[in-house]
C-alpha cells in the first residue's frame, strides 16, 4: 500500500462486499418470497437468477433477500423490489427467464417492467 | 465471485465465546452447507454487540435481524426458516419487555436506539479478523489523511478542538498530552497504549481491542505521527488471550498493507508497534509503573513530575493514551473535531463506553454521549434492576471511585457533574447496587481489591488503606464504634494526599463516598448492630414467627447445623447459638414464618 489511490481503490471493491451489512436510504433490495408457497412454484431458480445477474453486472447498492409468505399464493414466485424514494412494486409469476429483463430494465434503468407486475396479472 | 445474499455475524467476543460462540459457527457452517446456502450466505465472526447478558449473539443481515441466546440445536432452525424460507425465528429475537415482535432489528430496541456508537462503532458490525473488512468501513483512511494532508501540529489541533479527553480514568485532555509530548525536544520518542485494563467490572477496553483491534493500531501511529515518534508499545494484560490473539493479527496485516513499517504511504514517516503482556498487576495500570514495567523491571509507579511526556518509557518523551480514548482518534479525523464537540456538554464532549454490570437486566457495553441522565442508563438502556427490587446506587470507576446514590440518578453523566457529586468518571465501569447491597460490605470489598493489588512501595497505601480494611472488616463483623468512623476519614485523607501513585490517592473514594452518602448504613452497623440490606452475616438473627409456624419441622430437617429445634405441630425455635446464617430455612419455609433481620 503505497498510494491513497490505493487504497480508495481496495476500499471500494471491499465495500460492495460489504453491501449486505449496510442500512442506508440508497440501497435497491430485490426480496424474494420464499415460504413453501413461493418454493413449491419455482422461487428458488429465481432468486438464484437474480443474485446471478447482480453478480454479473457487479451492481452495487443492490441487496437480493428473502421473505416469507407475501399472502397472495396463486400469484407465486412472488418478488419485490423495493427503490428507494419509489413505491414498492410487485412481480408475480415470476420465472429465471424474466429475472435479466427486470434487473436491466428496473434496477439499473429505473424502469418497471409492467407486464410482469401484479398489476398487469389482475 | 459468488453474490452473496446474507451475512450471519456471531458475536466472538469473550462473553459470548465462553457462551458457545465457537460451535454456533460450526453448526452455521454445516447447515448452510447442508442446504445448499453455503456459496450465498456468509459466516462472520465479529467483536462486542455489547448485550452480553444476553450471549451468545447473532445478527442476520441484510435484516438486521438481533438473535440472542443462541445455542448450536437453534442454528438449524434459523437456517431452515430464516434463510432459506424468509421468517425469521420469533422466539429467539430480542425484544425489549413491552413488545416483543416488532423490535427485530438491532437499532430499534431500546438497548441500542439511544447509544451512539463511537468507540465501538465497529464493534459488532465488522470481522475484526479482517482487514479488509476494516478498510470497508473508512479504516485508515484516517492515517492516509494525517500523512497527506496533514502537518503533526495540524493532528494536534484537531485533537485539541475536539475536546477529547482520556477515557482512562483522569480525563486529561488528549491533544493537550500529544502537544506536551510534541513540544519535549529528542529524537527518540515513543506513542503508547495502556490496554492494562484491570478495575472489577470494566471491560470496554477488551472489547475494542477484540472487536476493532486496528482502529487502535491506526490511532497509535496517529499520535506518533503527531509528536514525533517511531516506535510504540500496547501494554496488554495477558488475561486476554482473545484481544491479545486479535492484536497480533492485526499487526501482521497491517504491516502486510504497509500501514506500519518504514515509509507509510510512501511518505518519510515510518512507524511500528510492539505488544507488551502485563501479568495481571492492577499498579501497572498506574503510567509510570506501567512504562517501567515494558521496560522488564518491576511495576512500581514513581513520583511525577516528570510526567511521561516530558521522560518517560526508557526515559524519553512519552504518550500513554488508553485503548478507549485511541478509538475515538481516527473517527474525529475523519468526520472532524467539529462533530465530535457537537456531542456531549460544554466541558466534555463526544461519547463514553460504559461497562454495565451488577444487578442490572442488560449486562453489557453501552456507548452514550456524555451528559446523558444517570436515569436513562439504568432504567432504560440498562432495563432496569431485576426481580422488582428497590435501585440503591451505581458504583463507577471501580477501586478508584465512587457510589452514585439513587437520589442522584437524575445527575447528567459527564466529567463535571460527576466530580461535582464527589464521584468520578473512571474507566467507565458501573455496578449497579439494588437494596439487597449493603453498603459497607461494597466498600470492604473494593478495599480488599486494593489491598491486594498495592505494590507497598510507599507505606500510606501499603499500611493505610490495610488499617482502613481491618476497620472495616470489624464493623462488618458487628465490632465497630462511631470512633471508626472518624478514624476511616482521618485516615482516608492522609492516604489521599500522602500516596505516592493514583492507584493509593484514590483507594480511600469507595469508603468516602459510602460514608458521605450512605452514613446510616456504618451507624446501623456500629450502634444498633444491624445489617439494613441483611447482607454482613455476622449482624443477622433468623427468627421464627411462632404465630405463623405450622410445626411442619421442614426448617429443622434442612438446617446443617441442627440448629432448629421443637415439636412436630407447635412452634419451632432457632438456636442462635448455632445458627450459621445460612438462610436454609427460609427458602424452606413454606409459610412464611421465618425471617431475617
Amino acid at each position: 500500500m503505497k498510494s491513497l489511490e490505493e487504497l480508495k481503490a481496495l476500499r471500494e471493491q471491499m465495500q460492495s462486499k460489504m453491501n449486505v451489512r449496510k442500512d442506508d436510504n440508497e440501497t435497491i433490495r430485490v426480496v424474494v418470497g420464499m415460504a413453501t408457497c413461493g418454493i413449491a412454484a419455482g422461487a428458488r431458480p429465481v432468486l438464484n437468477a437474480f443474485m446471478e445477474e447482480v453478480n454479473k453486472r457487479g451492481l452495487k447498492n443492490v441487496q437480493v433477500t428473502q421473505t416469507g409468505c407475501i399472502g397472495v399464493c396463486r400469484l407465486e414466485p412472488i418478488v419485490e423490489v423495493f427503490v428507494p424514494g419509489q413505491e414498492k412494486v410487485t412481480y408475480v409469476k415470476m420465472n429465471a427467464e424474466k429475472v435479466p429483463a427486470i434487473v436491466a430494465q428496473h434496477i439499473v434503468n429505473k424502469q418497471v417492467v409492467t407486464d410482469y407486475t401484479i398489476g398487469a396479472a389482475e | 465471485m459468488n453474490f452473496v445474499r446474507a451475512h450471519v455475524l456471531v458475536c466472538t467476543g469473550t462473553g459470548c465465546s465462553s457462551a458457545g460462540a465457537d460451535g454456533i459457527i460450526s453448526a452455521f457452517e454445516e447447515q448452510l452447507k447442508k442446504n445448499g446456502l453455503d456459496e450465498e450466505v456468509r459466516v462472520v465472526k465479529t467483536g462486542c454487540l455489547g448485550l452480553c447478558a444476553k450471549g451468545p449473539n447473532v445478527v442476520v443481515y441484510p435484516e438486521g435481524v438481533y438473535y440472542n441466546y443462541v445455542s448450536a440445536e437453534d442454528v438449524p432452525e434459523i437456517v431452515e426458516e430464516h434463510l432459506l424460507k424468509g421468517r425469521p425465528v420469533t422466539r429467539l429475537i430480542h425484544g425489549d419487555a413491552e413488545d416483543a415482535s416488532k423490535a427485530t432489528n438491532l437499532t430499534d430496541t431500546a438497548f441500542y436506539k439511544d447509544q451512539v456508537r463511537i468507540a465501538l462503532r465497529n464493534c459488532g458490525v465488522i470481522n475484526p479478523e479482517d482487514i479488509d473488512e476494516y478498510i470497508a468501513y473508512d479504516g485508515y483512511a484516517a492515517l492516509a489523511k494525517v500523512l497527506t494532508e496533514m502537518t503533526p501540529q495540524q493532528v494536534i489541533d484537531e485533537i485539541k478542538a475536539s475536546g477529547l479527553k482520556g477515557r482512562g480514568g483522569a480525563g486529561f485532555p488528549t491533544g493537550l498530552k500529544w502537544q506536551f509530548a510534541a513540544n519535549s525536544p529528542g529524537p527518540v520518542k515513543y506513542a503508547c497504549c495502556n490496554a492494562d485494563e484491570g478495575d472489577p467490572g470494566a471491560f470496554m477496553d477488551r472489547s475494542v481491542l477484540e472487536g476493532d483491534p486496528h482502529s487502535v493500531l491506526e490511532a497509535m501511529t496517529i499520535a506518533g505521527y503527531a509528536i514525533g515518534a517511531t516506535e510504540g508499545y500496547i501494554y496488554v494484560r495477558a488475561e486476554y488471550p482473545i484481544a491479545v490473539e486479535r492484536l497480533k493479527k492485526a499487526l501482521e496485516q497491517s504491516h502486510e498493507y504497509g500501514f506500519l513499517g518504514k515509509n507509510i504511504f510512501g511518505t518519510d514517516f515510518s512507524f511500528d508497534i510492539g505488544i507488551r503482556l502485563g501479568s495481571g498487576a492492577f499498579v501497572c495500570g498506574e503510567e509510570t509503573a506501567l512504562m517501567v514495567s515494558i521496560e522488564g523491571k518491576r511495576g512500581e509507579p514513581r513520583c511525577r513530575p516528570p510526567y511521561p511526556a516530558v521522560k518517560g518509557l526508557f526515559g524519553k518523551p512519552t504518550i500513554l493514551n488508553n485503548v478507549e480514548t485511541y478509538a475515538n482518534v481516527c473517527w474525529i479525523i475523519n468526520h472532524g473535531a467539529e462533530a465530535y464537540a457537537a456531542l456531549g456538554t460544554e466541558g466534555s464532549k463526544g461519547t463514553k463506553v460504559f461497562a454495565l454490570g451488577g444487578k442490572i437486566n442488560n449486562t453489557g457495553l453501552v456507548e452514550i454521549p456524555m451528559g446523558t441522565p444517570l436515569r436513562q442508563i439504568i432504567e432504560e438502556i440498562g432495563g432496569g434492576v431485576p426481580n422488582g427490587k428497590k435501585f440503591k446506587a451505581v458504583q463507577t470507576g471501580g477501586p478508584s471511585g465512587a457510589c452514585i446514590p439513587a437520589s442522584q440518578i437524575d445527575v447528567p453523566i459527564d466529567y463535571e457533574n460527576l466530580t461535582r457529586i464527589g464521584a468520578m468518571m473512571g474507566s467507565g465501569g458501573m455496578i449497579v447496587l439494588d437494596e439487597d447491597d449493603c453498603m459497607v460490605d461494597i466498600a470492604k470489598f473494593f478495599l480488599q481489591f486494593t489491598v491486594d493489588e498495592s505494590c507497598g512501595k510507599c507505606s500510606p497505601c501499603r499500611i493505610g488503606i490495610k488499617r482502613m480494611y481491618d476497620i472495616l472488616d470489624r464493623i462488618t463483623a458487628g465490632q465497630g464504634t462511631l470512633e471508626d468512623l472518624d478514624t476511616l476519614e482521618e485516615l482516608a485523607a492522609h492516604i489521599k494526599g500522602n500516596a505516592l501513585c493514583g492507584l493509593g490517592q484514590t483507594a480511600p473514594n469507595p469508603v468516602l463516598s459510602t460514608l458521605k452518602n450512605f452514613k446510616d448504613e456504618y451507624v446501623a452497623h456500629v450502634v444498633e448492630k444491624r445489617c439494613p440490606a441483611g447482607s454482613c452475616k455476622a449482624l443477622l438473627n433468623y427468627t421464627i414467627d411462632p404465630a405463623k409456624c405450622k410445626g411442619c419441622s421442614a426448617c429443622s430437617r434442612v438446617c446443617p447445623a441442627d440448629a432448629i429445634s421443637g415439636v412436630v405441630r407447635s412452634p419451632f425455635v432457632i438456636d442462635q447459638s448455632k445458627c450459621i446464617k445460612c438462610g436454609s430455612c427460609m427458602e424452606k419455609c413454606k409459610f412464611g414464618a421465618i425471617s431475617k433481620g
